[in-house]
């Protein structure tokens, strides 16, 4: 098996790049989880991991945001390069609160803090010093009718987030990633806790935050890979095998293992 | 696949058709049930044995509250419950005899207050450090030393406030007297701290990892996630902890009995000697007082008293639980 990724995409003179994983490898402890990962996302797109359980996707997608950094014994191998300003996310020097500043995340199971719905969005603003009460207010609007939240919630702001429905209290946690404008989302696998209608809205509504953010998103799913994503990472024990556009991964895919995983013939 | 779905009930008719056990002889039936009869037995006994010890824990509670109530109903019949509640003067000794709970109940006040104004920031921060800040190799040191801090003989505690600390802040303060709440407040809430850091330690960890990786991605640092999202996750074991403290600082007596002094004296002032409830009734438990007089009688309208005190804070504790249980 060559440790080539088998590359399956025109080249696009027009599509920019907002970060790049340049030779990135990841260890727990001695263990190397991710090995020698060369993977760009593109600006302003949905980039989708899959791969088997254990192939490293939900590794790779937490290291863009050093979640790694959490816990002793991580460590990282080579770059993951953020455009505009070309920072190695990874740098000794680069903070990881600054990082996650910019990068936000939303994770597998609903984990509103327990607050109300309001202070949940708001508390991104607020470790960030925000103390503006107007500016405060304007924000969680904003962002709560960015997570297509609004109409339900805004006659009940002051409820505890845990009260709401899974994926209500998931769209709280997209609202409360989106409140501080990050340049990139994570997305852990974000529909795997809930119902298949509130799995269509989160579904939607990645598709439109992608207008304002790039997102990554990690999926056991493959049908919601295929119908929310524009490029497609599939991702085999640590390696990347094959990176593309995601119509062309999913019907025309090069590499062999991949057309196997696809097609369901393995995984 | 659907088609290979086998019913159920189908698999269940196949295997009972194909392996039926011969008829069993009756004598073994009889001796398999006579198997089953004494392992009945034996689990009614243990359940028996286990509802036993359960009911002395209920008997003796019963108890005490019986005894107290009883030995008090005679202290209330020759004192007015109105003279107990609002006189200024503790003096059973005295051919003019004075018995009002609230000089007593100053002391356990001021002490009280001075134990927890040291144990409850102090505690608090140390379970902070411990669940949010420290490694884990010293985390797996600290605690088990902080838990002995916990299991040293109180007495020692408050020879410790009499000999040492007393001395220490008299240099500070010259007219401290020899016996103080003060010195006898402060020991005790070094002797509280373990029990106030140790459970809120425990109610911060058990906040699950997620609600953290949360906070941490949102952009937050870790006294941010430890303050903001942590400690408001674990508000009911935190309250717990305090109203554990409170109770323990409400019913410490020994500390108090050899620094405080047992002067009974109504003051809010930490600076001063005072008795509080534990220790006049320890004072009395000595034999100060001839058995049967109404003096006497004092020790268990004053125990009443402490009960409904440490009973309250109970309570206030259930109900600060139910209010602040968190989700998560």
């Amino acid at each position: 098996m060559s440790n080539e990724t088998t590359l399956n995409i025109e080249p696009d003179a027009n599509a920019a790049i907002k970060a790049e994983c340049r030779n990135f490898g990841f260890y727990y402890g001695d263990f190397q989880a991710l090995k020698d990962i060369n993977m760009p996302l593109y600006d302003k797109k949905v980039t989708a991991l899959i791969g088997p359980s254990g192939c490293g996707k939900s590794t790779l997608l937490r290291s863009f945001n050093r979640m790694h950094d959490l816990y002793p014994g991580n460590r990282y191998q080579g770059e993951i390069v953020m455009q505009p300003d070309n920072t190695n996310l990874l740098a000794r020097e680069v903070d990881p609160i600054e990082v996650r500043m910019r990068i936000s995340m939303v994770f597998q199971k609903p984990n509103p803090f327990p607050k109300s719905i309001f202070e949940n969005v708001a508390y991104s603003l607020r470790v960030r010093g925000l103390t503006n009460k107007s500016e405060l207010a304007d924000r969680v609007q904003h962002s709560l009718k960015g997570a297509a939240l609004w109409d339900e919630v805004k006659h009940r702001l002051n409820d505890l987030g845990a009260n709401l429905s899974g994926g209500q209290q998931q769209r709280l946690c997209i609202a409360r990633a989106l409140a501080a404008d990050p340049e990139i989302i994570l997305f852990d696998e974000p529909t795997s806790a809930l119902d298949p209608i509130a799995t269509a809205s989160i579904e939607e509504l990645i598709t439109e935050l992608k207008e304002k953010v790039t997102i990554l998103i990690v999926t056991h799913n493959m049908q919601q890979a295929a119908r929310i994503s524009d490029f497609t990472a599939y991702m085999y024990i640590g390696e990347l095998i094959e990176f593309g556009v995601t119509d062309q991964v999913f019907i025309k895919p090069k590499n062999k293992q991949t057309e196997d995983y696809i097609t369901g013939r393995f995984g | 696949m659907s088609g290979l779905i086998v019913h159920p009930f189908s698999t269940r008719i196949m295997s009972t058709t194909v392996t039926v056990p011969p008829v069993p002889p009756t004598a073994n039936v009889s001796d398999r049930l006579r198997k089953k009869a004494s392992r009945h037995i034996k689990e009614r006994f243990i359940e028996a044995l286990l509802f036993c010890a359960a009911l002395i824990s209920v008997f003796t509670t019963a108890a005490i509250v019986y005894i107290l109530v009883k030995e008090s109903w005679i202290f209330f019949e020759a004192v007015p419950l109105s003279r107990f509640l609002f006189d200024t003067q503790w003096t059973p000794l005295f051919d003019d005899a004075h018995y009002g709970i609230m000089v007593l109940l100053s002391g356990t006040i001021t002490s009280s207050a001075v134990a927890l104004a040291v144990a409850i920031p102090l505690g608090t921060i140390i379970a902070i450090y411990l669940s949010e800040f420290a490694p884990f190799k010293v985390r797996e040191i600290a605690k088990p030393f902080l838990e002995l801090l916990g299991g040293v003989p109180t007495i020692v505690y408050g020879y410790f406030a009499l000999v040492f600390l007393t001395p220490l802040l008299q240099k500070i303060y010259p007219e401290l007297p020899g016996f103080n709440l003060l010195s006898a407040g402060l020991i005790m809430g070094v002797m509280i701290i373990p029990y106030v850091a140790s459970l809120s330690e425990d109610a911060m960890r058990a906040v699950p990892m997620a609600l953290r990786e949360g906070s941490y991605a949102m952009g937050a640092t870790r006294l941010q996630t430890a303050l903001r999202v942590v400690m408001p996750a674990a508000t009911s074991g935190i309250a717990s902890a305090y109203i554990l403290g409170i109770s323990r600082a409400v019913g410490e007596t020994m500390i108090l009995a050899v620094a405080a002094g047992m002067q009974p004296n109504l003051t809010f002032n930490p600076t001063e000697s005072g008795a509080t409830i534990t220790s006049y009734i320890v004072q009395v438990a000595l034999g100060d007082l001839p058995h049967g007089s109404i003096g006497y009688q004092t020790i268990f309208a004053a125990g009443l008293s402490l009960l409904l005190l440490t009973l309250m804070f109970n309570l206030l504790g259930h109900y600060l639980r139910k209010r602040f249980r968190e989700v998560y």
